[in-house]
Order: C-alpha cells, then structure tokens, then sequence
C-alpha cells in the first residue's frame, strides 16, 4: 500500500518591538543576563499586564500578509503549567479569540532545476495568535540557571491546517513565510537568535485516505533544514512502522539535526491540562476597518506577488526574479532603478537586473561592505546611467566592468569614471573609422559576402577586425551602423 | 490623639499644635502597649516612619504642606507593596521577601505625605473573613480580645480600632475591608471596581480585587479615597475617572435620596440584634425623608456559589508564580526543580489557601470549564442586572454588611458556613459597585454593629454623602475599646 | 454525593503543584465536595443567551506605547532569590 504524508506546523515568531508583549521593559538580544526585567516580566506580587500597542499593530500585519481575517475583536486567556522558564507559571495567550483567523501561505515547491520555475501551493491556515515568550534556562551538570531577558517578548504563533505534504513542502513554506514576515518588518525572524521556531506535527495514512492518522509531534526544529530533515525522517519511520504491521503512537520527539535522528520526549499525563481561562487583568482588543487598512498602507508587496509582476511587467526570466524577491533591498533597489530607466525601461529592465543578480551581488560576497554602503555607491541612478552609457555604445561591455569595480569603490558616477579612465569609446563617424570597416570588409570579402547573401550573423566576423584595429575603442553602434552602410551600397 | 479621626489630627498639624513626629512617636508608644493584645502588625520600620514624618515636617514649616494626609500616621495592609519593605501577605511563602517597588497606592500616598506605619495582618492573601488564617497569628478585635477582628482586612481594621494608626488601607475582594469595618467600630470602603490601582497589590481574585480605605469616620474614608483614586496606566482595568474631593462633596450633596432595602438581605440567619441596629439606621433616613423602598436582588442567593468558583480559579492561578524559583520559600527538601514547587507550595501555604487553589484547580480543569467558571460569570451578569435594575429606583442600596457582629475566636466553622458569612457582601464584589460599611450600634454586649451602604458605579461621591448624613449625626467611633 | 466522586484529589494535587498528606487528601476531599454539592444551585439558574461579565465596566483597547520604561536593576531581580549564580538565578538541574 502507498502511503501519504499529512503534515501541520506551528510556527512561533518574535515580533520586532522595542518593549515587552504585557510590559514596558525593553526586548532585545544578546544582553547580560536578567537585565531586561521588571516586576512583571518576574511576576512579582502585585505586577500587572499592559498590552503593547506596537505588538498588535505587528500581528496584525502579520495576518494581512498571510490573508487572515483580522477578528473584530480578540481576547487573552491564561494557559496553567509550572515550568521554571515561565515566570507566572502561566502563559497569557490567546486560546479562545484569537487575532487573526484563517489565513493562506502561496508556496513554491522545488522545480525540476534551479533555475526553472517551480509548481505554486496554497497552504491555508488555521490562526495567528498573540502570547508571551518565555525565560531561558541555561543547563549545568547540577543546576540550571534561569536568565529571564527573553520572558515576555512578544510572540506570535501561527498555526497552518493539516495541509502539508513533505518536508520539501515545510521547508518551502517556511521560507516564504521568513521572507514574508522579514520584508513585512514583522520580525527578524533569525532562527539561530530564536527569533522563528517550529514544531511539526506529522502523520502518514494510506494514500487517498479522507481520515487522519495518528500524530507525532517534533520539536526543537531550529533550521528550515532540520525542519525537512526531521519531516522526511519521520514519515520514513512512521511509514516503516505501519509496513510492519506496527501503530505510531501518538508522542512528542525530538529530533537531533547532526545525527538525523529522533528520540521520543517522556511527557508527563497531566502535562496537557492547561485551565485555560480568560486573563482577568487585560481588557479584549476592539479592531476596526480604519485600523486595519491603515496597516494595511504599510505592507509591503509580497514576495511572490512581486515575482509575477517583475516577470509580467518587464519580461524579467524566473532566475532573476528568483534572486531579486527574497531580498527586499534588492528588489526594491530594482524597482527604483527601473522607474529611473523611465522610457527606456522595457529594453533596459533585463540588464539592469543582471548587473544587480550579477555583479552586484558578486561585489558584495567579495567585499566586507553592507548592502546599504554599496547602494549609497552604485546607486539606482548610477546604475541606470552605466547601463544607458552600454546601450548608447559608449562603454563596452569589457570597459562597463571596469567602471562598475571603480564605482562599487569610489562612489562616482559612470560617466566620471569612463572620463577619468579614458574607457569611453572612441568618437564617432571618423574617416578613421569608415577607413577601418572598408579595410575589414576587403579583408574578408567571404563574411560581406554572406551578409550581403541574408546571413545576418556574418557581421560579427567584420566587427572584430574594426574593434581590433580601433584599440577596443571604436563605438560597437557607429561600427556596426558603417558598415550596414558600406555593405549596403 | 491615638482616638481622633484623621480629619481632627490633620486640624491639628495644620495648625501645628502637634508635629508628625510627635504624632508618629505617639502611634509608635500606642503601638507598642497594645500590640501584643491586638496582633494588628506584621512589621513596621520605626526609622523610615519616623524619616518620613520628618520630612513631613519641614515641608509643613517651609510652607510645602501636600495636604490633608501630609504627615498622618497611616498602616497598609501586608499585601500592598511599600518598596523596599517586607511584603508577606500573611504567608510563610513570603515570610522573607522584599518588595523592590511601590504599589500605585503607596505611591499616591507617598505622595500624599502619609507616613507609613505597619504592614497590617490579614487572613493568608486574602483568603478568610477572621484573620486567623495568617500564617503568623491571629488578629483580635479591640473590642472584645476573645473574637475575631474580622477579615481579611483584620489587621487594618484593628490597628485603627485600636489607635496604632490614624487610618488604613485594605482589599476587598467579597467584603474584606467592609466586614472587619463592622466589626471593629469603623468605617470602610470597597471602591468601584477599577477606580483604584490593583497594581502592586498581590492578587487574590483579579476580577473582584478592590483597594479601599478603613478610617473612624465617613469623612477621613472621604480623605483616603481623594489620594488613592484615579486612573492608573499600570493596572488595565482601571478605568478613566476625573479627581475628585470627596470630602468637599459629603457637605455639598444633599438628600432627600431614595433607599432600596432588597428583601433578600433580611432573611434567615440575620442576627436579631444587627437587624435591629440595621432597622435603626434605615429609621434614621425615613426621618431626614428619605423614600425608603423595599427592592427586589432576585439572585442574592447564588452570589456565594458564584463567587467561590470565580474567585478560587482566579485564585489558583494568581497564586502559581508563589514557586520557590525567584523569591519566596524555596523548600529544602526539594531535590529537583519540578520537587520545589510541590515541596515548597506544600509547606509556604496555608490550609485555606490550599483549598481555594485545589478548588479552584477543579473548576477550571478540563471539561469543567463551562459547567463551573462559564457559568458563574453568567450568572454574575444576573447578579450584577438585578443592581442595575434596582438602580431605576432608588439612590443607593441599605443593608446589614454581615449576618453577625465579631464572632468568637476557633469557632471551628466549615470552610463553606464560613463562606456563608459573606452573604451580604459579596454581591457588590459581584456587580463591581461600591459599598460602604459603618457603624450603626452596639450589641448589648458591646459588639460594634455595621450597616452597608451600596452605591451606585463611579458615584462614591453620592454613596459618602448618604453615608455621612447618618455617620455625623450619630459618631459612633466616638465609643473607643477599652485596652 | 456526585460532586466528590468526581473530585481526583491526586491529580488536583499535582496540576496544582502542591504536595497533599494524606490527611489533608481526606479532609480537603470532604469540604469541596460539600463546596461542590452547594455551587451545584447555580444549574437552576437559566443563563439562556447570557454573556458573561469579567468586569463590572468592560473597557476595551487598554494600552501603552512601545517606550521603554525603566526595568529593575539585577541586584533587585537577584534580591529575593532563594539561589543564584552568575546573575542568573538557580535551581537544581531541570531535565527536559
């Protein structure tokens, strides 16, 4: 019998806010320990919670960039269980009405290549809902020690429907849902920093099958590529077991990325009665049409929405824009470009996007500097500019190079450079230059011949002798325009 | 001095016949003379009252007087944090701990220039109706030392009672600062729920949970309330509300009112002698003219079912960051991190304090949830509309505040005929209203009698009014404990 | 009785994180189950279509904005800890 994998996620993702989910005590990263608290982040007798603004405002993006509905009004429960990580020993979250309902991820599965398009899925979700992180305990050979900085960041979950298919298809829509909540400004989502972490809840029927099977939840997936690995590892297991005659058990495993293996968690019986209840001490949230279209103004365009439109607008090819959408700067950095290209835009839209994928992207690797020092060098006009002087002939493509490595360096404009290097191509219509393509065209009487005879290409072969004899100078347009003219007549 | 209301002592230091040291220094002596009688202390930090009452002083002599609590001796229920100060709640579990920062109310006072004298006993956070399940001892009613100073507000009642302190501040979450009101001679309000700051105050039950005052008279509750009311961005259930002088409103509003006497306050189990003080006081208002009208709060009986589900699952819950992991007791029996808690729980609380996290554990343990903690919170809307509906009719509501005066100490009650005693207050918690409690008589023998006044939301400043047009007339406080 | 049948004293125990004695099991058994049996009236009461009231005056949309306050300094985080180390504070070895 064939098997079939059904697979949810839920992802936990850090909002970007300066303060706490329920306190003003600041959120951060990376500091001495136990000094971003407050007798609420500690739970101290008599501290109470005060929602953040600025969390609601980000889970609210959030839900929009994934197509939630946002609920007209939410809610916060308490979740009971004693851990030493979690201050109140109770979490507040949002059990009953959560903030964002529905919802849907458009996922691009592998294509056949890496650089053919692949297949799109629409993965729907269940809900995104607000709570708290929690502490974090740092374990020692006979103590634990309890660093309480991260207590309290905001934190959103999000829960997908059993709507997935393998661990290729987590792996794809956890990057999209990175890239997504990133360019959104909704979190930093730096899965070494904590910042995103998935749990997945796995299970195999028999293919076709309308019914569940029994689920096995993994835990501690701390990269998109432990996420795969963990999935494609479990559903061999599972699929074993039931080959064999066996029953997954339902259980929560931990699955080691380094070793590829997994190893069941021992859960306590009563480690599943959360009590929840409604949090006595914050009031519900009351969301409203101008609320959410005024966040709205502030998304930005989708990854994937973006990809159709480069590849529809520009006649961009799928490996540019599979370079240029998971990175905002870089896509937006196109766009400015393009819309400076003005009227020249639909012949200059492909270069400009090679020399961003391309050289660009290759400086960056091959220097310390950020983007943002390289961007405020090779900015989108110069870039224009470069690419204007390559299709007016001004600059050869051997000599834009040159001026592009000067330009990442020095910051001037293309033009300053060709000057200052003395790259430009030489004047132009010169008896020189006429004398230089009626000696190419004696040279090879063969190549005139054929073009002459319709062989469009055979003009190449008289171009080079020009460029030859013209030092590389001679402007690639007025060499080929002569000698049309001269084969003309 | 140790007998005056606070109005009187303020008189005095504003015409500076005495200083805020002589009046701390003379707290302290009373203090010390009857405090092994009455048991009223957790604490208190003689050199910080003394610093504070200094301080007190010479802004008074430099003309910087801020106001009429400036200088006032004046004692906290151990559940408000005072930075830097212990906060035990009455508990084991906290016997050691340190708050590190004011509570909003100690912070309004402080501001006030109150000085602050005593951590005042109460029944184990707030749990209990007689004091005595402090962890500690017992608290004793001044006027009689064989019964219960009431509670859970125990310790501030008698500390005024019996002149360690001026006035107090205690919590209410189902007549904890009225009760012990009545049964100590004195005045005590349960604020609107929302009007005063929870924050820093360890909760009990968060959705019941009210700060108030207890003073001798109407007046110096007026003079409290005035400093610790008003909104607080810390505590998200406070609610927006102008400052108001509600001293200056008591002698600015004046009757005829309408009174409701609810049917249901009048039944079985009343004592005969608190009916009649009760009778006696309702007389008092049909001769100002007042309308008095008999009402109907259809769903009284259900308030003690309703509030001991909602407040015990508030409860267990509130109470679970009492872990032994950050502060408080840690047990040394405890070999593992999970052992702490159940080791460390199992020794800190008290019996009662267990029972409501057990009881409450059940009610909000799945499959419960509807049946128990849904339920009551519906039926609390019934409570609560009965009040609104009454309000069509009347002004405000008169009631006994408890079925008995001070009952005696180790009656040996069951958990639930003690929670029976909660009968009259309760509903006030339940609806989020005010309710005041002052004395209206004594016993033949000689045990102070209350009557409760419930207002209307937000209008204390109509309930202290009605309130004073009785309490001024008769100054029932001016009948002190024999120590 | 049926309130007490239900009542698991053992598990209440252990979700509450609070070690019973036996004698405390038996006595605490008893008394909610009389607590049990009297807040059993409440199914008398018709709540057909009634919301729920958490608070006497609901209020909705309480917040703050997102500026950070002052937060404790570590020597008050670390003051009424029963063990710490390293500024941080410490319990035995906890096992995942």
């Amino acid at each position: 019998m064939k098997y079939e994998a059904v697979i949810g996620l839920e992802v936990h993702i850090q909002l970007k806010t300066r303060t706490k989910m329920f306190t003003r005590a600041a959120a951060g990263y990376g500091h001495e320990p136990n000094t971003l608290t407050d007798p609420v982040v500690l739970a101290l007798p008599g501290a109470l919670p005060v929602l953040n603004k600025a969390a609601i405002d980000q889970v609210i993006r959030a839900g929009l960039l994934v197509n939630c509905r946002i609920a007209d009004e939410c809610r916060w429960d308490r979740k009971n269980y004693f851990y030493p990580d979690s201050p109140k020993n109770y979490q507040l979250t949002q059990q009953f009405k959560p903030i964002c309902i529905g919802g849907s991820v458009e996922i691009e599965l592998p294509g056949p290549a890496r650089n053919i398009q692949g297949g799109h899925k629409t993965i729907s979700l269940n809900r995104i809902h607000l709570e708290e992180d929690v502490g974090k305990l740092n374990h020692f050979a006979t103590e634990s020690l309890v660093d309480y900085n991260r207590a309290g960041t905001p934190l959103m979950e999000l829960v997908t429907e059993p709507a997935l298919a393998s661990g290729d298809e987590a792996a794809a829509f956890l990057t999209i849902l990175r890239a997504t909540m990133q360019q959104g400004g909704v979190s930093d989502c730096d899965m070494e920093k904590g910042q995103m972490r998935c749990d997945a809840n796995v299970s195999i029927r028999p293919a076709g099958s309308k019914t569940l099977g029994t689920k096995v939840e993994m835990k501690n997936l701390n990269s998109i590529s432990f996420v795969r690995d963990a999935i494609t590892h479990e559903i061999k297991r599972q699929t074993a077991i039931v080959e064999s005659g066996g029953s997954v058990i339902q259980e929560t495993r931990d699955f080691d990325g380094i070793t590829g293996t997994s190893q069941s968690l021992r859960t306590k019986e009563d480690a599943h009665d959360y009590r929840y209840f409604p949090d006595p001490d914050l009031m519900p949230v009351r969301i409203d049409d101008a609320w959410r279209s005024a966040l709205a103004a502030t998304l930005p365009e989708r990854p994937f929405d973006r990809q159709r439109r480069l590849m529809a607008d520009y006649k961009l090819p799928y490996t540019i824009t599979s370079v240029l959408i998971w990175d905002k700067r870089l896509a937006d950095y196109y766009d400015t470009a393009v819309k400076l290209a003005g009227l020249d835009a639909p012949a200059l839209a492909q270069p400009i996007g090679n020399w961003i994928t391309n050289d660009l992207l290759r400086e960056l690797g091959a220097t310390s500097a950020t983007f943002d020092e390289a961007a405020a060098k090779v900015t989108p006009a110069n870039l224009v500019a470069l690419v204007k002087l390559i299709a007016a002939g001004t600059l050869t493509s051997n000599a834009a190079k040159e001026v592009f490595a000067d330009m990442f360096a020095t910051g001037d404009a293309p033009e300053t450079i060709a000057d200052r290097r003395g790259l430009k191509t030489a004047p132009t219509n010169t008896d020189e230059l006429e004398q230089w393509c009626r000696d190419a065209i004696a040279a090879n009487a063969k190549a005139a011949e054929e073009f002459r005879a319709g062989k469009e290409s055979a003009i190449n072969g008289l171009k080079g002798p020009v460029m030859k004899a013209s030092k590389g100078k001679a402007n690639p347009a007025d060499v080929d325009k002569t000698l049309r003219r001269l084969l003309a007549n | 001095m140790i007998s005056q209301p606070l109005t009187a002592v303020s008189a005095q230091l504003a015409a500076k016949k005495i200083s805020s040291v002589e009046l701390t220094q003379v707290h302290i002596a009373r203090t010390r003379a009857v405090e092994p009688r009455i048991g009223a202390f957790n604490s208190s930090d003689e050199t910080a009252a003394l610093a504070q009452a200094r301080a007190s002083d010479e802004r008074r002599a430099a003309g910087k007087s801020l106001g009429p609590l400036d200088g006032i001796p004046i004692g906290l229920k151990d559940i408000i944090s005072v930075k830097d100060q212990p906060l035990t709640a009455s508990s084991k579990i906290l016997a050691s701990y340190i708050s590190p920062y004011d509570a909003t109310v100690t912070r309004k006072l402080r501001e006030a220039g109150a000085v602050f004298w005593g951590r005042l006993n109460l029944d184990e956070f707030a749990m209990g109706s007689s004091t005595e399940n402090s962890a500690f001892h017992p608290t004793n009613n001044p006027y009689d030392l064989t019964r219960v100073a009431g509670g859970s507000s125990g310790g501030s009642a008698a500390a005024v009672a019996a002149g360690e302190v001026t006035a107090s501040l205690g919590t209410d979450t189902g007549g904890s600062i009225r009760q012990p009101a009545s049964f100590c001679n004195l005045v005590g309000l349960k604020p609107t729920y929302g009007l005063v700051s929870r924050y820093g105050v360890s909760a009990y039950a968060s959705s019941l949970d009210q700060v108030g005052p207890i003073g001798r008279t109407v007046e110096d509750v007026a003079l409290m309330l005035a400093a610790i009311a008003g909104h607080d961005p810390l505590d998200s259930t406070s609610i927006l509300s102008e400052a108001t002088d509600y001293r200056a409103a008591l002698a600015a509003k004046k009757g005829p009112w309408r009174l409701g006497i609810p049917k249901e306050y009048f039944g079985e189990g009343l004592d005969p002698e608190v009916a009649a003080a009760v009778q006696s006081a309702v007389d008092f208002y049909k001769n100002l003219g007042c309308e008095i009208r008999e009402i109907s709060l259809p769903h009284t009986e259900y308030g003690i079912a309703v509030y001991y589900i909602i407040a015990t699952a508030e409860c267990s819950s509130n109470m679970a960051r009492f872990d032994g992991i950050r502060y408080g007791h840690r047990s040394p029996r405890a070999t593992d991190a999970v052992d702490i808690y159940a080791k460390s729980r199992a020794e800190g609380f008290g019996e009662e304090v267990k029972r409501r996290i057990i009881l409450g554990t059940y009610v909000l343990s799945s499959g419960y949830y509807d049946a128990y903690y849904l339920r009551a919170q519906k039926v609390r809307t019934l409570i609560r509309q009965d009040f609104i509906d009454a309000y069509k009719q009347v002004d405000a509501i008169i009631t006994p505040t408890a079925p008995t005066p001070a009952f005696l100490k180790d009656s040996h009650k069951t958990p639930l005929e003690t929670y029976l005693g909660d009968i009259y207050t309760i509903g006030v918690n339940m609806a989020g209203l005010p309710g005041l409690s002052m004395p209206c008589g004594f016993t033949k023998a000689g045990l102070p009698v209350g009557v409760q006044l419930i207002g209307q939301p937000f209008r204390e400043a109509d309930l202290l009014a009605i309130a004073h047009a009785y309490d001024s007339a008769h100054q029932w406080s001016q009948r002190l404990p024999n120590l | 009785m049926p309130a007490s049948i239900a009542l698991d004293i053992d598990k209440l125990a252990t979700l509450a994180r609070i070690e019973l004695t036996p004698a405390e099991k038996e006595k605490f058994s008893a008394q909610l189950g009389d607590v049990l049996k009297y807040v059993d009236q409440l199914k008398q009461v018709d709540i057909t279509g009634i919301e729920p009231t958490a608070h006497g005056f609901p209020i909705s949309n309480v917040w703050s904005e997102d500026i950070p306050a002052l937060g404790l300094p570590v020597n008050d985080v670390l003051r009424n800890a029963p063990a710490s180390r390293d500024n941080m504070i410490s319990v035995p070895k906890v096992v995942d």
